[in-house]
């Protein structure tokens, strides 16, 4: 690894909209992708007519640069869809800072959005891209499965043990999207619940896998010396990384399902870009990529909020709930939320935003100085991986 | 002389009591014993492969020149089946391809024209493999007794453990069973007919003149591998050829696999060789349309074939299923389909492409570092090499499981689908479903075997590749 660059406290973000996520049946992406940009646009007092630029994050509900020009008619601007699987939302907003850092726009928009509940099924689309169909059948809660599985048997833990583990994660994800107004699933759960929902892939049940829901969000982003022009809370960018995984646990035998390396070194390499040394300590709130709970518990070790194979304990003790030392998930997570694909990123960076403006109502974390987004995009064998701080 | 240098068999995991279809039809008739069904992703081609990697065990596999598929149920009516065994064998590129088809007598035709073809020089060593997985309709008779199962046998002139002494066949042209290009199950005229103007007609003098050109009698023979649709007519007829039953007759295995069709005669041969001792006389008869039968003799290598599941070893691993499961695995009750979308999309090119790799379960071994890899790379996935790889077989490495799951969601015609990060103990991971596994049994570190099956059929292209079994017996 080489040493990092990057472009800490050069960016701003002077506005951002997030539509209500949930099983939109009476909305097109279009019209999602209208409502959190009109947010957006509102939240930094500017006119569309601003933005000099702008990237699409979806996975699969659009194409190309259209699917933003037309909905927001945007004026014969630069457009640039992004696809990179689940952290194609925070790498449309990476591309736009950057594209502002480099000094060839004064102002970008960036955009995620995904209509998941057109598609008539459970679950995300059919992921399977190799054209000789010559694979395992395999679907995200059953390649996640097997973190779980071997998480449980390298820490000792048995089925039991593990399952309350990743159970309790879900039941404070839950709990927090109780307070939040722009969650899908809005309803507390008990632990008896969670243990004794069906299963989807053993050993995760109901409870321990994400949503599917539709929603986009939008992030309008200008240099940092200007920021303060537009508002006086702006909220600073201060690392955007993304790490790919070769595909080398699908190949590699030494490769045991217990951490994702691609989160570990998108993670090593933030911390760097943000001069940030104890993680644990520094980081005032994270809102992780919990497309199932073993994925989120696996995630706190991987980006040192837990030391390796004790995040059990941290767990237990809240550490990572509302009024913990390192709140996880202040939003509710995806686990509230849902997961539409394209959007999630710029939803996480929507609640660190807000909390770092001490917007978040009931949500409000006290001292919300520095907030990380995390998204893994695939499976744990092959994955990209995005990590992001911004604070103030 | 052409002879067998080495035998297997197959017989799948899954049995049927037929106590249970009788009673989901309320039929009257109580029918004893189990019949074998392979499972959803398995069929004649599969269960084929099958029956070869068992009688290849230990054996060269560059040494086969020629391979023989012999079935009624070819998952294909036109296109080769045999370069689908042959490409999952891994089998030279020079192998003749054959198949056989449209009779029961099919598997000992093409047992028969292997000898031939060694005898006549024009090969030097034949794998012979037939299969069978013929339906017959619900509810009826040939449900009943059909069952699923394969044998495989090595036809050399050197290194033959059984000789082949000689033949006779006969044909008639009859209609006593078939199946039309219009139908999907056997169809039969009445029982009464098929028994006094087929089999009793025709078996028992064909088995005379055979044995006769061998200047042999029935006394002669040790064991005879006689083709029967059911036990019933089989003892009558080997009465009447002048055998005893209990002494000279191999079991057809109707009470626990049932009838195989054209693998029938082959894989009650196997049995019987498991069981041979130098110098037995031995006798291989299939039936319909007319009757081959072989008069064979076991020779000192006999002993030598060791390490065979064949059919003792396949016969004492089983699971019996309800009937409904087999009705959803054959299509013929329509049921919910799974919540997930279906596969549909294939790209020939793509399957082409991955003509040898994907059927042969051929992966690739770094030269520079030495880590097998599969599916086939460019660049090595630990030193990042590029192009410096030499193939590297995974289909007979050993192999444990490192994590698994059992996935509800999967779209699959048989819940929960099981995957598994399997490794291989000489390098290399390759993540697998697995099938024929009881789910609670599944457990991490636990050692498995690769099993050639169907993954998917879309555009009516029937698509292979391979998953994973516990250890089977």
């Amino acid at each position: 690894m080489g040493s990092v660059k990057g472009i800490r406290d050069k960016i701003a973000i002077i506005g951002m909209g997030c539509s209500k996520f949930g099983e939109h049946w009476d909305k097109s992406k279009n019209d999602l992708i209208v409502e959190a940009t009109k947010e957006a646009i509102e939240d930094a007092k500017i006119e569309v007519k601003d933005i000099e630029a702008a990237w699409a994050g979806t996975w699969v509900s659009g194409f190309d640069g259209r699917c933003l020009a037309d909905p927001l008619k945007l004026q014969y601007i630069p457009v640039t869809r992004v696809e990179n699987a689940c952290a194609s939302g925070s790498d449309a907003f990476r591309n736009a800072c950057y594209a502002v850092a480099s000094g060839a726009y004064d102002m970008c928009l960036a955009v995620g959005f995904e209509k998941l509940k057109d598609s008539g099924y459970s679950g995300l689309p059919d992921q399977q891209s190799l054209p000789s169909n010559r694979y395992p059948d395999r679907t995200a809660p059953g390649m996640f499965a097997l973190m779980a599985t071997t998480y449980f048997s390298r820490y000792g833990l048995s089925p039991e043990e593990g399952k309350r583990m990743i159970g309790m994660v879900s039941v404070k994800s839950h709990y927090n999207g109780t307070l939040n107004p722009k969650a899908h699933l809005r309803r507390e759960v008990k632990i008896e619940q969670v243990l004794n929902a069906p299963i989807i892939a053993w050993p995760l049940g109901l409870f321990d896998c994400c949503g599917v829901s539709d929603g986009a969000a939008a992030a309008i982003v200008v240099r940092a010396e200007d920021a303060k022009n537009f508002r006086p809370d702006p909220v600073y960018v201060k690392a955007l990384q993304i790490s790919v995984c070769p595909s080398e646990g699908e190949l590699r035998a030494d490769y045991d399902f217990t951490t994702v390396k691609a989160t570990v070194r998108a993670g090593q390499m933030a911390y760097e870009e943000a001069g940030i040394k104890n993680p644990r300590e520094e980081i005032s709130m994270a809102e992780l990529h919990d497309c199932f709970s073993i994925t989120e518990a696996v995630t706190c070790e991987d980006l040192e909020f837990s030391p390796k194979g004790k995040v059990k304990e941290d767990i237990e003790s809240g550490f990572f709930n509302l009024d913990g030392g390192l709140p996880v998930q202040p939003d509710g997570g995806l686990k509230s939320f849902g997961h539409p694909i394209g959007a999630s990123g710029l939803r996480m960076l929507y609640e660190m935003y807000l909390q770092c403006q001490g917007r978040a109502d009931k949500r409000q974390i006290k001292d919300a100085r520095l907030g990380l987004t995390h998204n893994l995009g695939g499976i744990p064998i092959s994955n990209t991986v995005s990590v992001l701080i911004i604070g103030l | 002389m052409a002879g067998i240098a080495s035998y297997g068999a197959y017989i799948p995991l899954y049995r049927l009591n037929r106590p249970d279809i009788q009673k989901a039809w309320d039929s009257m008739i109580p029918i004893p014993g189990e019949k074998a069904v392979a499972s959803y992703d398995e069929d004649s081609i599969t269960m084929a492969v099958a029956a070869a990697r068992d009688c290849l065990t230990g054996q060269d596999l560059k040494k086969v020149d020629r391979i023989y598929f012999a079935s009624t149920t070819s998952p294909y009516r036109e296109k080769l089946a045999a370069t689908v065994v042959a490409g999952a064998l891994g089998l030279n590129k020079e192998t003749q391809t054959m198949d056989f088809g449209g009779s029961l007598r099919a598997g000992v035709n093409a047992l028969r024209a292997a000898a031939d073809a060694v005898d006549a020089g024009s090969a030097n060593c034949v794998l012979v493999a037939a299969a069978d997985t013929r339906l017959g309709a619900p509810k009826g008779d040939k449900e009943m007794s059909f069952g699923d199962g394969a044998a495989a046998l090595l036809i050399t002139k050197s290194d033959t453990a059984v000789y082949i002494l000689g033949g006779h066949s006969v044909y008639q042209e009859f209609h006593d069973l078939w199946r039309s290009d219009q139908d999907r199950f056997v169809k039969s005229w009445e029982e009464r007919f098929v028994r006094e103007a087929g089999y009793n007609r025709i078996v028992p003098p064909t088995v005379a003149a055979a044995l006769q050109k061998c200047n042999m009698t029935t006394a002669d023979v040790t064991k005879a591998a006689i083709y029967a649709p059911d036990p019933r007519l089989l003892g009558v007829a080997a009465g009447k050829m002048g055998f005893d039953p209990m002494a000279q007759i191999q079991d057809p295995l109707y009470m626990t696999v049932g009838n195989t069709g054209c693998a029938q005669p082959l894989m009650i041969l196997v049995a019987a060789l498991e069981d041979a001792k130098a110098g037995d006389k031995l006798m291989c008869v299939s039936y319909g349309d007319g009757c081959d039968a072989l008069v064979m003799q076991a020779g000192d290598k006999i002993d030598g074939i060791k390490d065979r599941r064949a059919i003792k070893r396949h016969l004492e691993s089983k699971m019996i299923i309800p009937y409904t499961r087999y009705l959803i695995w054959r299509g013929l009750v329509e049921t919910e389909p799974p919540p997930r979308p279906p596969i549909n999309h294939i790209s020939v090119p793509a399957l082409w492409r991955d003509r040898d790799h994907g059927l042969a379960l051929h992966g690739l071994k770094c030269k520079n570092c030495g880590t097998p890899q599969y599916p086939p790379q460019r660049v090595c996935v630990i030193c990042q090499t590029q192009d410096n790889f030499e193939t590297y077989d995974f289909a007979h490495k050993k192999a444990t499981v490192t994590a698994f799951s059992h996935d509800n969601l999967a779209a699959s015609i048989d819940p929960p689908s099981t995957i598994a990060a399997v490794d291989f103990e000489e390098g290399g991971r390759i993540i697998f479903n697995m099938v024929d596994r009881n789910p609670d049994d599944v457990k991490t570190g636990m050692p498995v075997e690769v099993s050639f099956r169907k993954v998917h059929f879309f555009e009516s292209i029937h698509n292979y590749w391979w998953k994973c079994t516990p250890i089977r017996c």
